[in-house]
């Protein structure tokens, strides 16, 4: 798998550095990186968000923004002998775009236009290098859709993008990338968008590339699992630098930096949290299992309304499950199985539309606004997404001091301050941070402020929707030790929504799995995780890639086996 | 670790001269973008200005008809020492008539503005954030204005209005009430779009979580953030009210000579003229026009140009230039926590997430 020569490379990249202009002055993302790929070799570029590896990856086909500006050597291996990128022109480019380098990208449902039939589009890039009749190209374009999975391709290939699920997209993605037959595919995240069991198959679709097409990969991405899964080679990147450069058992039994070291020892392992929560069972006063639960469901039917002669969508349907006080409930599923519906319907922003839903012992099945504004001050939320979470005009201060402020708890936001700065201590920030924007914070910091809010009024329970999953995975740990620790101290109900079931281990006393609107299977950590009795527990739990490549490969065949048990 | 002090090197921030709009545009321009910002300020200001100090720059008033002496100027006077643009077919003299009908521009543009931004803005808010059969009433109504040529319903509301005859404010208003009418959708469509996209932003939702009220929500958060893109549609409606009104008194719905003047009007007046070779009559009024909206759309354009980080043109750089920085690299974004990150994540091995984009 080596190289042997250097010239015989499918990719070199010396000595590069790529500066941005922007508005307070010049950042350097890549500073003096070099890297070699051989054929068919797949070389995992690894790093948190900023450090520089999607700027290098992109570098590789030219895809840089005008505000920037490169020096060094790109040499890529093509039919002609090895190129330079960085100095060709544009039309140059586009020649070695296709046929030497292609590119796979991490969001199937924006990389495909959605007004051509896929069949277009895979035949655009055959048109756009060399005559090639609209029957070749169309019986190419088959062709290559069904080598990457697609079933029956035959009709297929005049369907539109929205006419395939996200995985299949992914699917169609890599087809185009792969009809020129490049010696080179970059792939940039290309499972970060996908559900973990769909992330599986379109890992083992990259791994053929590698075996049937010949193609080296540049694999970006944070997912040490993916990593462990895939990559023969791995590079850390860090603010810009390359760290440290081994093939991929190397780096996981042996890594030699401390920032790799700290890098693997933060990516959430399951079987992590299971002592921890047993424990916490342990420490439970006898009959606290028959105290009135904070939240019950049952046959929660949840319908979002169609279009006009439509039948509405179906997001939930028949769940029962109870939150008892104090107590963590993961809820796992994967995108579209109704586990965000859930918490969004426990905290009044949707409607339930049928089955019984308590929630501090108020019914939310046809429970009006107006009712139910005054138990809000009893049910904190955490969003997703940190960047949008707080309003930008505010400071973190004032947007922490609306909980008191709308529930009469004080005049104005100077007015509650004191107890906004205690919050903020809870959640590990310092006071002075409270007179900082929103933007001025870095993710981590903001969810930690978002749970800040969210347990201002010391609520009983909590509902966290995915409060990592958009956090780096160093950053996401502290932010769930943050979260422990409060739940230790305020002792409040959770309703922790996630699709990461390792995640979910850590934090949760219980853990519930979602799929399509179904509650599979529910039990502790140790049930759930430890002996699965759901065929769809069983899938996600066997998808879910290993930060060990030695253990990755053989889940990988149990997972093989499960999915063709069926 | 929890008590830590704040980092002390945090800067203060920036200096309340480099935080007003139009200042802070300044700076940051650059280039072509710079050269078109300049541009439009130094007409806009200019225009500004003139219409301010009218009274001591025109030689005469906007309806005299003869000097100290009790003599008439005469018609269609050529340019002369007395009247430096010459005099038009009524009599009145060129240079003064201009002269005061930027003022009468800037009244109308600051009347019709002030009418349309308040009832504009807060029905689009009203739409867009409550939704429901309200917004589809609205929604529809302002279509149907929009449906309307413009300027045939600038008419029919000045006709409305003055009954076609005008004094100095009766004319005024009739010519702002009727652009107001016109432009009350333009400000409705931008703010309810802006509304709409920031009532599914999580911030909204956090609110409703923490239980605010509907009209808290609203004015507290969802009307902060939507105004940012009024002041582009503040100058690109500016320049086209002042085409409305020239329109209108090129077609005889101004306002009468007598009470203000008013640069259609006389264009309207130079029609005539052009056939027999006096040319000062329409130049000087057609050139006013021009030049201010000009003026205006300049500006207008420019600020939208370097709001938008995608188009806002920066300096190159030289290659591998700059630091590397403990943060994410976006281009076209800051990407910096003020203060450095320093100390931001204490206790964490790593300090290194900055501000985090999906990339």
């Amino acid at each position: 798998m080596s190289a042997t020569s250097s010239g015989r490379d499918a990719v070199r990249i010396e000595n590069l550095s790529v500066s941005f202009s922007t508005d307070a002055g010049a950042v350097r993302a890549v500073d003096r990186v070099s890297l070699r790929v051989a054929p068919g070799e797949v070389l995992a570029i690894v790093g948190e968000s900023g450090s520089g590896k999607t700027v290098t990856a992109r570098t590789i086909l030219g895809l840089l923004p005008e505000t920037a500006t490169s020096s060094g050597a790109v040499l890529l291996s093509t039919d002609r002998g090895d190129v330079d990128v960085v100095t060709l022109s544009n039309k140059q480019l586009r020649q070695v775009r296709g046929p030497a380098v292609s590119m796979v990208f991490q969001e199937p449902s924006t990389a495909l236009n959605p007004v051509y039939k896929v069949g277009w589009q895979i035949a655009e890039g055959l048109r756009a290098h060399g005559r090639v009749s609209k029957k070749a190209a169309r019986a190419e374009a088959i062709d290559i859709l069904r080598k990457v999975g697609i079933p029956d391709p035959e009709t297929r290939v005049d369907y539109y993008p929205h006419q395939f699920s996200g995985g299949q997209k992914q699917r169609i993605v890599i087809a185009m990338a792969l009809v020129l037959g490049p010696r080179l595919i970059v792939a940039d995240e290309p499972t970060t968008a996908l559900d973990v069991t769909v992330q599986a198959e379109i890992l083992d679709l990259l791994r053929r590339c590698r075996e049937e097409f010949g193609s080296a990969i540049v694999l970006i991405t944070h997912n040490m699992g993916v990593v462990a899964d895939l990559a023969d080679r791995v590079a850390v990147m860090y603010n810009g630098q390359l760290v440290e450069q081994a093939d991929v058992n190397t780096i996981f039994a042996d890594p030699q930096e401390d920032y790799t070291k700290h890098l693997l020892s933060a990516v959430p392992r399951i079987g992590e949290g299971t002592v921890q929560a047993a424990e916490r069972a342990a420490a439970r006063p006898a009959g606290w299992a028959e105290a009135e639960p904070v939240v019950r469901a049952s046959g929660l039917r949840i319908q979002y309304p169609g279009r006009l002669g439509q039948k509405g969508f179906v997001a939930v349907d028949g769940v029962d499950f109870t939150i008892r006080p104090g107590e963590v409930l993961g809820l796992v599923g994967e995108s579209g199985s109704g586990k965000t519906t859930i918490g969004r319907a426990i905290a009044g922003l949707t409607k339930v539309t049928g089955g019984s839903l308590k929630v501090l012992g108020h019914e939310m099945n046809g429970v009006a606004e107006r009712k139910f504004r005054s138990v809000r001050d009893r049910i904190g939320f955490v969003f997703q997404d940190p960047a949008s979470s707080f309003n930008p005009l505010l400071t973190i201060a004032q947007c922490v001091a609306e909980p008191f402020i709308v529930h009469g708890r004080a005049a104005n936001a100077a007015d509650a301050r004191s107890r906004v700065d205690e919050l903020l201590e809870a959640v590990q920030l310092p006071r002075s941070f409270g007179d900082r924007f929103p933007h001025e914070l870095s993710g981590g910091q903001r969810q930690r402020a978002s749970l800040a809010r969210a347990i201002a009024l010391t609520p009983p329970l909590l509902i966290a929707d995915e409060p990592t999953s958009a956090l780096d995975v160093s950053v996401q740990q502290r932010v769930l030790e943050v979260f422990r620790d409060l739940q230790d101290e305020f002792g409040f109900a959770c309703l922790f929504i996630s699709h990461d079931l390792a995640v979910v281990d850590i934090v949760a006393d219980r853990i519930a799995v979602m799929h399509h609107g179904r509650l599979v299977e529910e039990g502790t950590g140790e049930q759930v995780l430890g002996d699965p009795q759901d065929a769809y527990t069983r899938k996600l739990l066997a998808s879910l890639p290993v930060p060990d490549p030695v253990e990755q490969a053989a889940r990988r065949e149990a997972l093989q086996a499960i999915v063709a048990e069926g | 670790m929890a008590t830590a002090a704040a980092p002390a090197s945090r800067p203060a921030k920036r200096p309340l001269l480099e935080r007003l709009p139009i200042i802070h545009q300044l700076r940051q321009s650059m280039g072509v973008q710079r050269g078109m910002l300049v541009t439009g300020l130094v007409i806009t200001v200019v225009f500004v200005l003139v219409a301010i100090f009218a009274p001591l720059i025109a030689p005469y008033g906007f309806a005299q008809l003869h000097g100290a002496n009790g003599k008439d100027f005469g018609s269609q006077q050529p340019p002369s020492p007395e009247h430096i643009w010459g005099t038009t077919v009524g009599g009145y003299d060129v240079f003064s008539r201009v002269i005061w009908g930027a003022q009468t521009a800037a009244i109308v543009i600051i009347v019709a503005v002030v009418l349309s931004i308040f009832i504009g803005v807060l029905i689009g808010l009203v739409s867009g954030y409550l939704g429901g059969w309200i917004d589809r009433v609205l929604v529809v109504v302002c279509d149907a204005i929009y449906a309307f040529p413009t300027l045939l319903l600038a008419i029919v509301m000045s006709i409305v209005i003055s009954g076609g005859q005008s004094s100095l404010w009766g004319g005024i208003f009739a010519a702002a009430i009727s652009i107001t009418v016109v432009y009350i959708p333009q400000y409705f469509r931008v703010i309810r779009a802006e509304a709409v996209r920031i009532k599914a932003e999580a911030y909204v939702e956090s609110a409703k979580v923490v239980g605010a009220s509907t009209g808290r929500i609203m004015f507290k958060h969802v009307f902060r953030n939507s105004t940012r893109t009024l002041p582009l549609i503040f100058t690109l409606n500016a320049s086209e009210a002042i085409l409305t009104l020239a329109g209108l008194g090129f077609l005889g719905f101004g306002i009468e000579p007598s009470s203000a003047a008013e640069w259609g009007y006389d264009l309207n007046k130079a029609i005539a003229d052009v056939t027999s070779g006096i040319w000062w009559t329409g130049l000087y009024p057609g050139l006013a026009i021009v030049l201010v909206v000009l003026g205006i759309t300049l500006v207008g354009e420019s600020m939208n140009d370097l709001a938008d980080p995608r188009l806002r043109g920066r300096r190159a750089v030289a290659a591998a230039d700059g630091e590397t920085a403990d943060i994410s690299v976006v281009p076209g974004g800051p990407n910096e926590a003020p203060g450095g990150l320093e100390g931001l994540e204490p206790g964490a091995g790593i300090e290194a997430e900055g501000i985090e984009v999906r990339e």
